[in-house]
């Protein structure tokens, strides 16, 4: 539905999207994850038509965004960064101006509006000022613009920034309610939001796209994956994490304390499965154990160590300075 | 072409959903009577006809307009809203006419409310309403360009008082181009072509030319094309500046 070949974007000397290149199918919800300055809210400018590309196209349901602008647009749902929408109208004005702009008149207007209100709960607010609103309730008012024409491609730049953790929850629920028949591109820098929301993650920094794969693979590739985590009730943690360093499969043992509670992060080799080996010989050595758990791998580790390197010459910078 | 009316008609409520439209009204009408009856000296003129005040209408405008068309682009931009505005199926001209459009329409109201003048020169004396409505043209024309110009400058910036301060400086030269002091000043070494061009691209000599009653067909394609030639550029800047 949403097909992305190599997006080239230069300010002036400076390349802000370097040749980003994806496709997005129907059910498909693609988390798009960067550090600020990515490239990430340009990619989307160029994808919806904001932004002419300095090369590359992006084609959604196979009409090209710079060729056939009109029908490229009509298939988008768009939320810009910030939720931007005009202050002085009520909710319901505004909801209404682009339902008109969006071709949809009459009772079918109304019938649409009515439905997107209660589906994204901004019913009570239909006939205030939108500078009234709280920042909630304008990132909603945003999304509820984007859904209104139910478009086939949605593009949502940051739906949940400004939502408190309910509303958060509500709003992914929302996202993969709609997400069967749509292809969905959302950006956030929560990754908690691409466990909850994404099945397939691309991280991009510097302009690139660096990783792209499912939220598992990404996981994978933490060196938390498949590590172990043992509470210990009491006894020599030292010791035993020693012995524990000994053991095949483990690549390095940590001691953590976490309020009071003892406890050892195991990592393992290449993030092969140690859990059951670990598990026997505990029992064996007769360690006081009251939890263990096993680590899948953690998200914003393998952003880190992935976007890290990249962001590494302007602290050197900074430290020069 | 609905398109076009419905960001038309969002525009022109937008004026009245703040206090500027209002605001804007009084203080045209305020002034626009202070001037009539005080520095034009209407009633010791002893003659029938909106004259005095049509006179003022230049210089009203000089300093109005760019107030009501700072806000165009530049609010869109500052709010962000341009993003969503042009992310939206419309065409750019679409987005540029309709709101030309709508402050154009408001500028008009704000003349059509001065129709107690145009009341009391009737009540007065035996007036020639033709060359009254001449004036009104004329008058809304003027309104137009300035506008159009307005419009143009708001494009480019996200500041509304640096939209306002040039579009003021811009129309002030458009104005002067064709009084005798500029005219002047190019004389002693500018080809005879320069001149006649520069005098005939002054704004207040086609105002004038008009509200003296004549509509000459040159006269108006002179305003259009300013309009005209105007949103074309407010297109093209929105186009290219657009990243900013």
């Amino acid at each position: 539905m949403l097909e992305i070949n190599h997006l080239v974007k230069k300010f002036g000397p400076l390349t802000a999207v370097d040749g980003v290149s994806f496709a997005v199918a129907e059910g498909e919800v693609l988390g798009f994850l960067g550090p600020n300055g990515a490239g990430k809210s340009t990619t989307m400018k160029m994808i919806t038509g904001f932004l002419a590309p300095t090369s590359g196209t992006a084609v959604i349901c196979g009409h090209d965004i710079e060729t056939e602008p009109l029908a490229a647009k009509r298939r988008i749902g768009y939320l810009p960064e910030g939720a931007p929408a005009y202050p002085d109208m009520t909710t319901a004005e505004f909801l209404d101006f682009v339902a008109h702009i969006r071709g949809l008149r009459g009772v079918e207007a109304r019938r649409r509006i009515g439905y997107i209100a209660d589906l994204i709960h901004i019913a009570d607010v239909m006939h205030q000022p939108i500078e009234t609103l709280s920042k909630g309730y304008r990132r909603r008012v945003g999304v509820a613009q984007a859904l209104l024409h139910d478009p086939s491609v949605l593009i949502l730049d940051e739906p949940t920034d400004g939502l408190d953790p309910n509303q958060k929850y509500e709003m992914r629920g929302i996202i993969r309610e709609l997400s069967p028949h749509k292809a969905i591109v959302i950006s956030t820098h929560l990754l908690e939001e691409v466990e909850a929301v994404c099945n397939r993650a691309i991280i991009i920094a510097g302009g690139r796209v660096l990783v792209d794969g499912t939220p598992a693979d990404l996981a994978a590739r933490s060196r938390y994956h498949n590590a172990v985590r043992l509470d210990l009730a009491s006894g020599d943690a030292a010791t035993i994490a020693a012995e524990l360093r000994e053991r095949p499969g483990v690549a390095a043992v940590e001691i953590t304390a976490d309020e009071g509670q003892a406890g050892l992060c195991v990592f393992s080799q290449d993030g092969q499965p140690i859990s059951d080996a670990i598990v026997r010989f505990a029992r064996e050595r007769g360690w006081p154990v009251t939890g263990l758990y096993v680590e899948r791998g953690r998200l914003d580790d393998v952003f880190r160590t992935i976007t890290a390197p990249l962001e590494l010459p302007r602290s050197a910078l900074l430290n020069a300075a | 072409m609905t398109r076009t009316f419905t960001i038309f008609r969002r525009e022109l409520r937008g004026y009245f959903a703040t206090p500027l439209a209002y605001l804007f009204i009084v203080i045209f009408l305020v002034l626009a009577g202070v001037l009539t009856f005080f520095v034009g000296n209407f009633f010791d003129r002893g003659q029938a006809d909106l004259q005095p005040f049509f006179t003022f209408h230049p210089w009203l405008y000089l300093v109005l307009i760019p107030a009501l068309s700072m806000r165009l682009w530049a609010e869109e931009r500052r709010s962000g809203t341009i993003e969503l505005f042009l992310t939206l199926p419309i065409r750019l001209s679409e987005a540029v006419i309709g709101k030309f459009l709508a402050a154009w329409c408001f500028a008009g109201i704000a003349l059509g409310l001065t129709f107690p003048f145009w009341i009391t020169v009737n009540v007065l004396g035996d007036s020639d309403n033709g060359v009254i409505l001449a004036g009104y043209l004329a008058s809304w024309l003027m309104a137009g360009a300035v506008l159009a110009i307005g419009a143009a400058v708001s494009a480019v910036t996200k500041n509304q008082v640096i939209a306002f301060v040039v579009t003021a400086a811009l129309v002030f030269v458009l104005a002067v181009a064709g009084t005798p002091v500029v005219l002047g000043l190019l004389q002693p070494w500018a080809p005879s072509g320069v001149i006649r061009a520069v005098a005939g691209i002054s704004l207040f000599a086609h105002f004038a030319a008009i509200t003296r009653g004549v509509v000459a067909v040159r006269d108006l394609v002179y305003f259009l094309s300013i309009i005209v030639a105007f949103l074309a550029a407010n297109a093209v800047l929105i186009d290219l500046k657009k990243a900013d």
